[in-house]
């Protein structure tokens, strides 16, 4: 047994990276950069909307949170939807309460589904994020680029159908093709939440031009935290507070650092776990942070 | 295949000969930082996937590379307020596409070893051959990049064959990581009878089987290395044990989870009883004094 002489070769072993996206950098050899309001701790919230069809396809995989059971899955199907019906309105509630702002990204599917949710959301002024069509609708290579396109594009002029066009872009899953950061940039979107390998916004080349990468701190949500880990919602408090801490303490006028924290209505807005929400909430209060959209984040990022 | 591997005598633990550490110390404590590099679309292996979405998965991909643009010079602004030594599983080409954190360690005095080419290469399929040029190129990257003779080796995401360790004493490595039977260094026979010993490294530490395979919150996981050290210190004070604590800057050094190891480390640190030794010290001191008499 052996493998093919291929395997033993190692084309693209060079310095930097093994692809033309990015240059290689570390975060603290980064230029200045500067966040509106001159803190050096910045927090951006990010509540993720989200419908899960019931005749998921799971191509090119099953989606996480998605469909489980033999078709109809009543229990996961309407599980999510109470992310939509119930959880997302006691997010709200528990946002103003705090007095923080927070972005939202919405699948197109939930624009369509709930009108009143889709009205309320826009009317706050708040930044809505594109989310692509629905969870089952996974970006990736055998899409082909006509199709991911049109993806894109309907997901993008749904959330236009009730506000300002989006800036920004976060992948259902956070599954690209390897053309979705082009087709992003060719629909006229700032910036990507897709990419998680960074805690500071930076420049991602297309074959047209560049976009802004904004990673989110995928280790921090709610759902990996306690859906995925099974760690108890003090826990997440505890870790959420930790990051901020330790960001804080790292954090200079000439070194910024970000959180980018992601949630979604379908897991913090159970009635058992919003209380960790709005405890979460009334910390990120206290961080001595500017709250901070990822169209602003996106921005200061730019001028770097 | 065979049933049991033969690498090592039967040697029940509390009756062997004493293991004296320099300076009579009880415990050799070592951190094993992973430096690694994942390709975003390395060739097919036939037994194991790279990565579990398709092409591209920027998910995995995404999560290593934070490692090495956030990750590892956190841990080493962390590592730098202790005594501790430093010994990389290194990725070996990482010295190319990374030359700059390469650099950061040999800054430090850190010891490197092979951790095979990439991460994404595996051993799994390769005949004698091929896995000999692999070892030998991984150990010919580190002493051209860091002008160190490579004496150490964990396999590439831990994939071996029969032959991996025989490979390796071969070439003139002195220690292996890649077995986790023991608290105590051990001597490994291999097939050509070179003096070649296991340095302890751990599963049940390392920050990846933690966090990722078995989901521990982050302060426990501060707990676990302080109970760790405690009984090996205890059990040091009769026979030198050794613990490593093996990280992964994709992993550790993330905000919410650095803090409960500079915690541990800040506890462990604190006894006098540590000796803060390179695995290449710990084999080194093992092979000339007790490789011989085990």
């Amino acid at each position: 047994m052996s493998l093919d002489p291929s395997y033993l070769q190692y084309p693209k072993r060079r310095r930097g990276m093994d692809h033309d996206r990015y240059p290689f950098s570390m975060l603290h050899e980064r230029p200045p950069l500067r966040w509106p309001g001159g803190k050096p701790l910045a927090i951006s919230i990010v509540v993720a909307v989200e419908h899960f069809p019931l005749n998921q396809q799971g191509k090119p995989f099953k989606v996480p949170g998605g469909m489980t059971t033999a078709y109809p899955d009543l229990r996961h199907y309407s599980l999510r939807d109470y992310g939509n019906r119930v959880g997302i309105w006691r997010v709200l509630r528990a946002l103003d309460a705090a007095g923080l702002p927070s972005s939202f990204a919405i699948n197109a599917a939930v624009i369509d589904r709930y009108p009143t949710l889709a009205r309320t959301l826009a009317a706050r002024g708040d930044e809505l994020i594109a989310h692509g069509l629905h969870m089952d609708a996974l970006h990736h290579q055998g899409l082909g680029e006509n199709t991911e396109r049109d993806w894109i594009e309907s997901a993008r002029d749904a959330l236009a159908a009730i506000g300002p066009e989006p800036r920004g872009w976060l992948s259902p899953a956070k599954q690209q093709s390897a053309l979705t950061p082009d087709l992003l940039h060719e629909a006229g979107f700032a910036y990507m939440l897709d990419w998680v390998n960074d805690e500071l916004p930076y420049r991602f080349s297309t074959r047209k031009g560049s976009i802004t990468a904004i990673p989110l701190s995928t280790e921090l949500e709610d759902r990996f935290v306690m859906l995925n880990n099974l760690h108890s919602e003090q826990s997440w408090v505890t870790q959420v507070s930790d990051a901020i801490d330790w960001l804080g303490s790292e954090a200079s006028p000439s070194s910024p650092r970000l959180l980018m924290l992601l949630v979604h209505a379908w897991v913090v807005g159970q009635a058992h776990r919003i209380a960790a929400f709005e405890t979460l909430l009334a910390r990120i209060a206290r961080a001595g942070a500017c709250l901070l959209a990822p169209s602003a984040v996106a921005a200061a990022g730019a001028k770097s | 295949m065979k049933p049991a591997l033969d690498y090592y005598e039967d040697a029940p633990y509390f009756q062997r000969p004493r293991i004296e550490w320099p300076g009579g110390k009880r415990l050799a404590l070592w951190i094993a930082p992973n430096l690694e590099f994942y390709e975003l679309d390395p060739p097919a292996n036939p037994q194991r996937a790279a990565w579990p979405r398709p092409f591209p998965d920027i998910d995995g991909y995404g999560t290593r590379d934070y490692g090495n643009r956030v990750g590892a010079e956190r841990l080493m602004r962390v590592l730098d307020g202790y005594p501790t030594r430093v010994s990389v599983s290194l990725s070996t080409a990482l010295c190319i596409h990374h030359p700059e954190i390469i650099e950061m360690g040999l800054n430090r005095d850190w010891e490197y070893f092979s951790h095979g080419i990439y991460n994404t290469r595996y051993a799994y399929g390769m005949d004698e051959a091929q896995e000999r040029e692999m070892i030998a190129e991984s150990m010919a990257l580190i002493a051209e990049h860091t002008g160190q003779h490579c004496d150490g080796y964990l396999a590439p995401a831990l994939t071996h064959t029969e032959s991996s360790l025989d490979l390796f004493a071969e070439l003139g490595g002195l220690y292996t990581c890649d077995l986790f039977h023991d608290d105590q260094p051990t001597p490994i026979r291999t097939r050509s009878g070179a003096r070649f010993v296991s340095v302890p490294y751990s599963l049940e530490m390392n920050d990846t089987i933690v966090y990722v395979v078995n989901k521990i919150e982050p302060r426990r996981y501060g707990e676990m290395l302080k109970a760790h050290f405690d009984r090996l210190y205890q059990e040091g004070a009769d026979s030198g044990t050794v613990m490593c604590i093996p990280l992964h800057p994709y992993q550790v050094s993330h905000p919410h989870r650095i803090a409960a190891f500079r915690d541990a480390l800040d506890y462990i640190c604190g006894h006098d009883g540590v000796w803060h030794a390179t695995a290449r010290e710990i084999a080194r001191h093992y092979l000339d004094r007790y490789w011989h008499g085990a």
